[in-house]
């Protein structure tokens, strides 16, 4: 897909905690299509301490209202920045980058998707492309606590949504890979992103039933379009560039121990 | 309309901004973003005889004003390159180069007299400066022996443009380049990345998998002009000056310590057009000075 470099102008800055925002971008041109699991790479301005763009997964594009949705978490300097931002302001984007979830062919699969923390965010966008595919999906998403469980109407809109909390302040106490819904049902598909434990659990439990697996990953990385070579991850086709060839990658192509 | 052709040993380019190798994949990476024949010289990403996964990951931490890499060459090898990669580059209206590395002096050659042989490269980019291989890399440029010995056995095999590409890892730049001067080197290019580190505090470990990696973006300006500045005061070829180049007033001052042209690196991950935006400022530069040529700035800072 084409790359671009763009001005967008902030229609929205949700503030969802203290912990997360969203921004929803839009522009008077027509945005660029996007798939599922693809990110941006954003320019922080005015933020001595940053000096890369910073990248995050696109957590909704609605192509009717001409929007793109950033589901960011304050972490440090360069997204405290962004969290700043005002309605009319303008942001510089380079989009879309990287690849997508692949979609099984029978529409009747049972998909569950599997979001941790801010790996909720490619989670919606996904759930939602599916839906308009015509497939059903569950999510299953964890969290710490209660703060980190956001945007659970909007994900409810697309398929039965089931929650775990480490702390039991909301759905299952415990991680996502211990709640009930896993002894209930069978699933042919598992999609996650969220913290690298928890996606390797996720992968480890499909792996030990043979259901196809593909996690979203979230390396570090500086450029995002596949010149720095520093975002890899070992795969069992060498190192390959989390931003090109990923983020999102099958189970059976990584070397994880699971 | 300030002239703004530039000449590496024989080699003319059609504009002194090239963009340096690591920073710019083949060149096709960014043909999405703009007209990459528009540069002046583009340096593909390193390559080796063989091979190379590169380093474990994490290879990179954000620092002060700038960024640590610990890639490590990652690369598919130059048999590789010139059955897959080459095909797709050749026909690009501009020059480019390739950077070649090596563990030994044998493979620096091997990689050379393979590269000789393809009619679209007019240059290499001898990289005797990389911090984050084991073997070779910067083995090479931080013993005026061994910068020597590679280079003068490059020269043997390699007929073309030969740009050596130094490290600022070491005590004496100006040596170094006298050295590679004398061996027969075109021209000289400076500065691969500082030799640097970072640590997690709250993990207690350090953020490359290397431990330390190489310091390049604009925290490193300083003393890459400071390098371009003594070098051009020692040697009569002519230098390509890099560290931390954000904008066209950074390339100017690239020059005006005496460079002839100016590698464009760590700035395009950042805005993947930079390079044509230096290319234009430096237009503008020339133009409200009332300067005919660029080649009427090079070494003129006033003491």
């Amino acid at each position: 897909m084409k790359k671009f470099i763009l001005d967008l102008i902030v229609k929205e800055n949700e503030h969802i905690n203290e912990d997360y925002f969203v921004l929803k971008l839009t522009s008077n041109d027509k945005l660029p299509h996007m798939l599922p699991g693809q990110f941006v790479e954003i320019k922080v301005e005015n933020s001595p301490t940053t000096f890369l763009r910073r990248p995050i997964s696109v957590n909704f594009y609605d192509k009717e209202l001409n929007e793109l949705w950033l589901l960011i978490q304050i972490v440090g300097n360069g997204t405290r920045k962004l969290s700043k931002v005002q309605v009319g302001d303008t942001l510089n984007l380079i989009l879309p980058l990287g690849n997508t979830f692949s979609i099984p062919g029978d529409k009747n699969s049972r998909l569950l998707l599997v979001g941790g923390g801010v790996g909720f965010a490619p989670m919606l966008f996904l759930g939602a492309y599916l839906n308009d595919l015509g497939y059903r999906c569950d999510f299953l998403l964890g969290g710490r606590s209660e703060a980190n469980m956001v945007q659970l109407n909007e994900f409810k809109r697309y398929g039965e949504v089931y929650t775990t909390t480490e702390d039991g302040s909301m759905g299952e106490k415990g991680y996502v890979t211990q709640h009930s819904l896993l002894q209930k049902k069978q699933f042919d598909m598992i999609y996650t992103c969220g913290p690298t434990p928890m996606m390797q659990a996720v992968a480890s439990y499909a792996h030990k039933r043979n259901i196809a697996c593909e996690v979203s990953l979230e390396n570090m990385m500086a450029c995002g379009f596949g010149t720095c070579l520093c975002c890899v991850t070992d795969t069992v086709d060498g190192n390959l560039c989390v931003c090109t060839e990923g983020p999102v990658f099958n189970i059976t192509k990584l070397k994880w121990q699971i | 309309m300030a002239d703004l052709k530039v000449k590496l040993g024989k080699l003319q380019l059609k504009n002194p901004v090239m963009t340096a190798s690591g920073t710019f994949g083949y060149g096709t990476e960014y043909s999405d973003f703009f007209d990459i024949s528009r540069i002046g010289c583009i340096v593909v990403k390193g390559i080796t005889l063989r091979n190379r996964e590169g380093n474990a990951y994490p290879r990179m931490a954000e620092t002060p004003s700038g960024m640590l890499n610990a890639v490590g060459l990652q690369n598919r090898g130059i048999d590789h390159f010139i059955k897959h990669i080459y095909p797709e580059i050749k026909n690009v209206n501009t020059n480019i180069f390739v950077n070649v590395n090596g563990s030994t002096v044998e493979e620096y050659i091997e990689v050379a007299e393979k590269v000789n042989d393809l009619d679209k490269i007019p240059g290499i980019e001898l990289n005797i400066s990389c911090p984050n291989v084991k073997e070779g890399g910067m083995a090479f440029g931080v013993s005026c022996p061994a910068a020597a010995t590679v280079v003068r056995e490059v020269r043997k095999v390699y007929s073309k443009e030969l740009m050596v590409k130094l490290s600022p890892n070491v005590t004496s730049i100006t040596e170094i380049a006298r050295v590679v001067e004398g061996e027969g080197a075109d021209s000289i290019s400076l500065i691969n990345t500082l030799l640097g580190m970072a640590i997690d505090a709250e993990s207690r470990k350090p953020m490359l998998s290397t431990i330390t990696g190489g310091l390049s973006g604009p925290a490193i300006k300083p003393v890459a002009l400071r390098m371009v500045w003594q070098v051009a005061q020692e040697v009569k070829i002519p230098i390509v000056g890099m560290g931390g180049i954000m904008n066209a007033r950074d390339a100017i001052e690239f020059f005006l310590a005496g460079a002839s042209a100016v590698q464009i690196g760590t700035a395009n991950f950042i805005d993947p057009t930079v390079s044509m935006k230096v290319l234009e400022g430096i237009e503008d530069y020339l133009n409200r000075h009332k300067f005919n040529s660029i080649y009427d700035i090079i070494g003129t800072m006033t003491i």
